[in-house]
């Protein structure tokens, strides 16, 4: 099967200004050599901490930053270097979902025109009469009552709002949707209706997801893999299962450790991190996490480990890791 | 008597007078900490678990929020006499607060130095040498490194979860009999999370405090805490031990939100259960219990008339008429 998305090698280094003149002598190396691919109707789950670079690997991969080095290639076509009108098509089929849905929708245009807006910007859905039906279409996909067209955002919740938001995305049939931290705002009781939504809408549409957050628990219900993503790069890749069962890199391990579980009776021994995540200003020498690592060896802090396949579709970079 | 509770709440009822009229914030929430316990009050956004800690903490926004029913004790003693004085010593001295955010809550402009000796000087009567010995020993005990360097830095220089340390590290500066923390490790990463938690444990277990631990996160809750209270809409649903809550859960809430988050044991993909609808805003609260436009089992009674609480075995209690129903 062809990737829907690969990418290689990308990188996305933001240059630090400071001193007299604003000179810019160092990098933040937000996103530094992330390889990755997305197959068709497939969600891909993207974890790390804040800071790790994984909102800008998203906004890298639907383009709203151009990258600084590497390759993101959308069904086979290199959409990297990409100008602004070339880029206009594309957009059809790769869209996103933000985290804060009063920050992403437009305050002062009602239900109807947010959802129509990009159709008119693409030229799509026909007439007026055929767009103002679409959206009627696209509200009952999501859940809203009709009579939302002539409302403003403000004026429903936090989970109607997102569902606002997962409209738009889906209003030109795109193929693939960023959601970058979708359900972080939300309360819990709302929260698993929106992870149902996405996932009956990834059935019925055949999206492909690159679902962002922090929350492992939720990112392993929604995904059929999952990227762990430490101080600008991905350390570990495997599906769902193996990497809650079977994880190798010593950071999975300890995230996994450290998401309370919601029993009283499991005696929880955690593996408990020490120090915080290093900024990508300066990285430590050789594995980014092995000033925090429990396991590390002196060559840890020399050379930066290569990534090893430790089982079927099992990606690991760690010295320690039994390569397969 | 050894197990009188540090906190008695009863039936605290709090107000806050809006442009659009007054809007009851908490209504009508019992509950009482034992010595050395950490109760948590679990429930989703404006369900009032933050403002029912802040109305034991008298912070309440002024003028707006008002208690104006119920009772809090604090070891017997009636807080709501007290003046303004009394209760600045009381804050101080015997109820710490932790808040979520540790740079709101912290002052930007001073060291952590002038902000840890601070409450020392004033509860203590201690001097500026005396307070600054002490407050090295207390950032060494919440394990932050380096402290005299530490003490001459700002809030800025930290990371979010040295913050976070520093921020208890003031509020158990004069070794309180209760800490109430609100949201502590909402706004940090989870291996953070992780070490916060441990630290709020081990220094409870060292200092024999009593904890509130408000938080939405049910396995914060199931990992920290003896007891529990949950709150939905301004009053409690349903109190018991964390074992009551967890393995016999006896409020349709409580058993609808057990069952919707995922865990890491969820089938992927598979279709979570859901609490239908959302949370009633407090203007147009329904007339019977405030869960019916949402709850599987509302009958006739449940939509007309109030629940009251009943007791079901021990400490466990539900505000529900349906709780024997399966």
């Amino acid at each position: 099967m062809t990737p829907l998305l690969q990418v290689d090698d990308l990188c996305m280094h933001f240059p630090v200004k400071e001193g007299l003149f604003l000179r810019s002598h160092k990098a933040n190396r937000a996103v530094d050599g992330v390889s990755l691919h997305i197959n068709p109707g497939e969600t891909l789950g993207l974890v790390g901490e804040s800071g790790c670079g994984k909102s800008t690997l998203g906004r890298c991969l639907v383009r709203l930053y151009e990258p600084s080095a590497g390759t993101i290639r959308f069904a086979g076509q290199d959409i990297t270097h990409l100008k602004p009108r070339a880029l206009r098509p594309l957009r059809q089929n790769i869209q996103m979902i933000f985290q804060d849905p009063m920050e992403s929708l437009n305050a002062r245009h009602t239900v109807g025109e947010i959802l129509e807006e990009p159709m008119i910007i693409q030229g799509l859905g026909g007439s007026s009469v055929e767009r103002k039906q679409r959206v009627r279409e696209l509200l009952n996909i999501v859940g809203l009552p009709a009579r939302s067209v002539s409302r403003y955002p403000f004026e429903f919740s936090g989970g109607q709002r997102q569902r606002i938001g997962i409209a738009r995305a889906i209003a030109l049939n795109p193929q693939l949707i960023v959601c970058d931290e979708p359900v972080s705002a939300l309360d819990v009781s709302i929260q698993s209706q929106i992870l149902n939504l996405l996932v009956d809408l990834q059935r019925e549409f055949n999206l492909a997801y690159l679902f962002i957050a922090h929350d492992l628990a939720v990112v392993k219900h929604v995904s059929d893999r999952v990227a762990i993503m430490y101080l600008g790069r991905i350390v570990e890749t495997a599906d769902s299962e193996t990497l809650y069962r079977n994880a190798s890199h010593p950071y999975t391990k300890s995230l996994i450790s450290a998401i309370p579980v919601p029993d009283p009776h499991r005696d929880h021994q955690r593996q408990i991190l020490t120090g915080d995540v290093p900024s990508p200003i300066a990285p430590p020498s050789g594995c980014h996490f092995h000033p925090r690592c429990p396991v590390a060896e002196p060559r840890c802090s020399e050379r930066y480990p290569a990534t090893r396949i430790v089982g079927e579709g099992h990606e690991s970079a760690c010295h320690l890791s039994p390569e397969n | 008597m050894a197990d009188s509770p540090i906190l008695e709440v009863n039936g605290l009822i709090t107000e806050f007078d809006t442009d659009e009229g007054v809007v009851r914030a908490v209504d009508g929430v019992s509950f009482t900490v034992d010595p050395g316990k950490t109760v948590g009050i679990v429930g989703e956004s404006g369900c009032g678990k933050s403002v029912t800690a802040l109305s034991i903490m008298r912070l309440l926004p002024q003028p707006m929020g008002q208690v104006v029913g119920g009772a809090i004790s604090l070891k017997g003693q009636d807080l709501a006499t007290l003046s303004f004085e009394e209760m600045e010593k009381i804050r101080g001295n015997h109820i710490g607060m932790v808040f979520q955010e540790p740079m709101t809550a912290l002052n930007p402009v001073h060291t952590i130095g002038r902000q840890l000796t601070e409450g020392l000087k004033i509860h203590k009567g201690l001097s500026g040498q005396e307070a600054i010995i002490e407050a090295v020993k207390i950032l060494e005990k919440v394990g932050i490194p380096s402290p005299e360097i530490r003490l001459g830095e700002y809030p800025h220089q930290l990371s979010g979860g040295m913050r976070q340390r520093v921020v208890i590290a003031i509020a158990l500066a004069c070794g309180p009999a209760l800490l109430i923390a609100d949201e502590p490790t909402t706004a940090l990463d989870v291996t953070i999370q992780a070490q916060i938690l441990e630290l709020i444990k081990e220094l409870q277990a060292e200092l024999g405090m009593s904890v509130i631990l408000i938080t939405h996160d049910l396995g914060v809750i199931a990992e920290t805490c003896d007891e529990v209270v949950v709150m939905y809409a301004g009053k409690v649903a349903e109190r018991g031990t964390v074992f009551d809550i967890f393995d016999r859960p006896a409020h349709p809430y409580t058993q609808g939100l057990l069952r919707s988050i995922p865990t890491l044991e969820t089938t992927p993909k598979s279709t979570l259960n859901v609490i239908e609808g959302m949370v009633p805003g407090l203007r147009d609260l329904p007339k019977g219990c405030r869960f019916e436009n949402r709850c599987p089992k509302a009958t006739d009674l449940c939509r007309e008339t109030p629940p009251t609480e009943e007791l079901i075995e021990g400490m466990h209690r539900v505000s529900c008429y349906q709780w024997q129903s399966t």
